[in-house]
């Protein structure tokens, strides 16, 4: 299968200043989740994707064709979500996203009709002839998104979805990102510094600190691995209870005094650890998955020095 | 099924051709300024000037008026060279006022808005966008320039025979000419200034400050240096020199053809500078 983004060494100059430095990795999850602090080069990156900034070295290729050669073909294929304000204020939602479809080569009446769609599936489709200077910020957030995907892309481009929504707001942005992914033949590439955003969406994960890659991870793969892995406070012989969980095939430790770490054998559920508790009268005062969340992760990542390709 | 029960999906039918695309800014924008009933009004006014001077061409050649007036056809006006290069300063006048209040409507409310990476992130180049706003200007002021000034040269040609409009056939091709490069001039000078300070009503006002400041500069250097070089940072000067030599009549201003086209294709060079460097995506700080 072709990669959705390929890396090859890509560096981006502005004046003296080294941007991206050799960036160099192969994504093709279906959700690709773009981290790290301020001023990583996050954006940079996706603006060097679109061709907005030219390479100073290196290259990427989206979906096997080449930002310095190929840049209207991908361009074709790619919807752009900003992270800032960007939309015509005296143009009501249905006329901005019609232009917005037209631009992308629709004709004129498939645009109107498709720019009526994408308004309702965003959710915007009773306030769809009102001008989208009068929206509250959700709202010009879901006219953005709607533009994004009014021409039906191969790839989406998020740059920063949820910036000042509402929880609620944040919830449906969220679910609407899912109800893509899930059920459309399309990838889609989430920039955002909230770490709960890209876990809930996102299956790959790129973390760029100081305009190097500090880590790649692939999301599905790690909560796989780490789903088998149990830490819990038990209050009585905890000797015992590791060592009748041994004897059923995990692999105990202790850790903190009276906390017990455990990598559950195959077949063995939580219920039976509540069972063995209760067989030799020990209060279990917490237990929990205990899996690197995608804050260990990225503060794992910011430790790293930095070396620029995976 | 109702377009709101849809939901999301990929678009496969039938795409234009991407050289086409510039004229969809073109089309919008048109449509964008003629909401305005005050600017819709104050161009119906700008076909003012063009009927009088068409009903004056008609009055020259009817019989029973110059019986009325004892005079004889081609008395009443003179249709020559001064005749179109003082209609031309009438209409591009008009032109130019126009463009202060409609062009800045075109660029600085994308560029404060920040639309201009949703332009950029389709397949649409920046040049296609100062192309296509560029021609709805061009459509608006032609309009009210060379269409009507070729009409009237149409209408004389009908009238005085075909061995007229042979004659003075630099005369068509002149009024045409000279209108494109000023209508290209106060656009560019209008999108350029608009791109710059992104606020439509600044912009407006910076449109009409520039031109007049650059006239009135320009004669202050005159009186002051007691020569004629304040001419060449006066666009209106510059235009006059190039439309009377495209007339072929004598230019009221001292200075020459080669420099006059010159200057007017700096001014237009430095109005693309600044517009290469203002419409772009993003702004890099370097």
């Amino acid at each position: 299968m072709t990669p959705v983004i390929e890396l090859e060494g890509l560096g981006v100059r502005f004046g003296k200043r080294d941007i991206l430095k050799g960036l160099t990795c192969s994504l093709s999850g279906r959700t690709i989740g773009l981290l790290g602090p301020n001023g990583a080069g996050k954006s940079t990156l996706i603006n060097t994707l679109l061709g907005f900034h030219k390479p100073s070295t290196g290259t990427a290729r989206i979906f096997g064709h080449d930002i310095r050669s190929k840049i209207s073909h991908i361009r074709n294929v790619v919807g752009y979500m900003p992270e800032n304000d960007s939309f015509i204020a005296n143009m009501t939602a249905v006329a901005f996203i019609r232009l917005m479809a037209e631009l992308s080569g629709l004709p004129s009446e498939a645009a109107l009709e498709r720019a009526h769609e994408a308004l309702f599936y965003v959710g915007l489709g009773e306030a769809r002839y009102r001008k989208v200077g009068t929206y509250s910020l959700g709202m010009k957030q879901l006219a953005k998104l709607a533009q994004a995907i009014v021409h039906g892309p191969k790839l989406i481009i998020l740059d920063e979805p949820t910036n000042g929504l509402d929880p609620p707001a944040r919830q449906r942005m969220v679910r609407m990102i899912k109800e893509m992914r899930d059920a459309h033949d399309l990838h889609i590439v989430l920039c955002s510094h909230l770490l709960r955003d890209v876990e809930e969406t996102c299956e790959e994960v790129l973390i760029l600190k100081e305009g190097r890659i500090v880590h790649y991870s692939n999301l599905e793969e790690e909560r796989s691995a780490n789903r088998r892995f149990v830490e819990m406070e038990p209050i009585g012989d905890t000797a015992g209870l590791a060592q009748a969980l041994e004897g059923l095939g995990c692999e105990c430790a202790f850790s903190g005094g009276t906390r017990l770490k455990a990598v559950l054998s195959d077949g063995l559920e939580i219920r039976d650890i509540y069972r063995l508790a209760a067989e030799r009268d020990i209060q279990l005062r917490r237990l929990n998955y205990r899996r690197d969340t995608l804050e260990d992760i990225f503060l794992k990542a910011m430790e790293t020095n930095t070396n620029g390709s995976l | 099924m109702a377009v709101y029960k849809r939901s999301y999906r990929a678009y496969s039918g039938r795409l234009t051709p991407e050289w086409s695309r510039f004229y969809i800014l073109t089309r919008y924008a048109l449509g964008n300024l003629f909401r305005s009933k005050f600017l819709t009004a104050a161009f119906v006014m700008c076909f003012f000037g063009p009927l009088v001077c068409m009903v004056g061409i008609y009055l020259n050649h009817n019989a029973s008026v110059l019986s009325l007036l004892h005079t004889r056809a081609n008395q009443i006006i003179n249709v020559n060279g001064n005749f179109f290069l003082g209609f031309l300063g009438m209409q591009g006048g008009l032109a130019f006022f126009l463009t202060a209040f409609i062009g800045p409507n075109t660029i600085a409310p994308d560029l404060a808005n920040g639309a201009l990476p949703l332009y950029f992130c389709r397949s649409f180049s920046r040049a296609e966008y100062v192309l296509g706003k560029l021609c709805a200007l061009f459509y608006l002021l032609s309009l009210i320039t060379w269409v009507p000034g070729l009409i009237l040269f149409g209408v004389e040609s009908n009238l005085s025979g075909v061995t007229w409009m042979w004659e003075n056939r630099s005369l068509g091709i002149g009024i045409f000419v000279g209108s494109v490069i000023w209508i290209l001039m106060i656009s560019l000078i209008a999108m350029a200034l608009s791109a710059w300070v992104k606020w439509r009503i600044a912009a407006g006002a910076l449109v009409l400050g520039v031109m007049f400041f650059l006239s009135g500069f320009g004669a202050a250097i005159n009186g002051v240096l007691r020569s004629n070089i304040g001419h060449y940072i006066t666009p209106g000067s510059l235009i006059t020199v190039v439309c009377a030599n495209l007339f072929g009549v004598e230019p009221p201003i001292d200075i020459s053809v080669w420099s006059a086209w010159v200057g007017l294709l700096v001014m237009c060079g430095i109005c693309l500078l600044l517009l290469s460097r203002k419409v772009r995506a993003f702004e890099v700080v370097r």
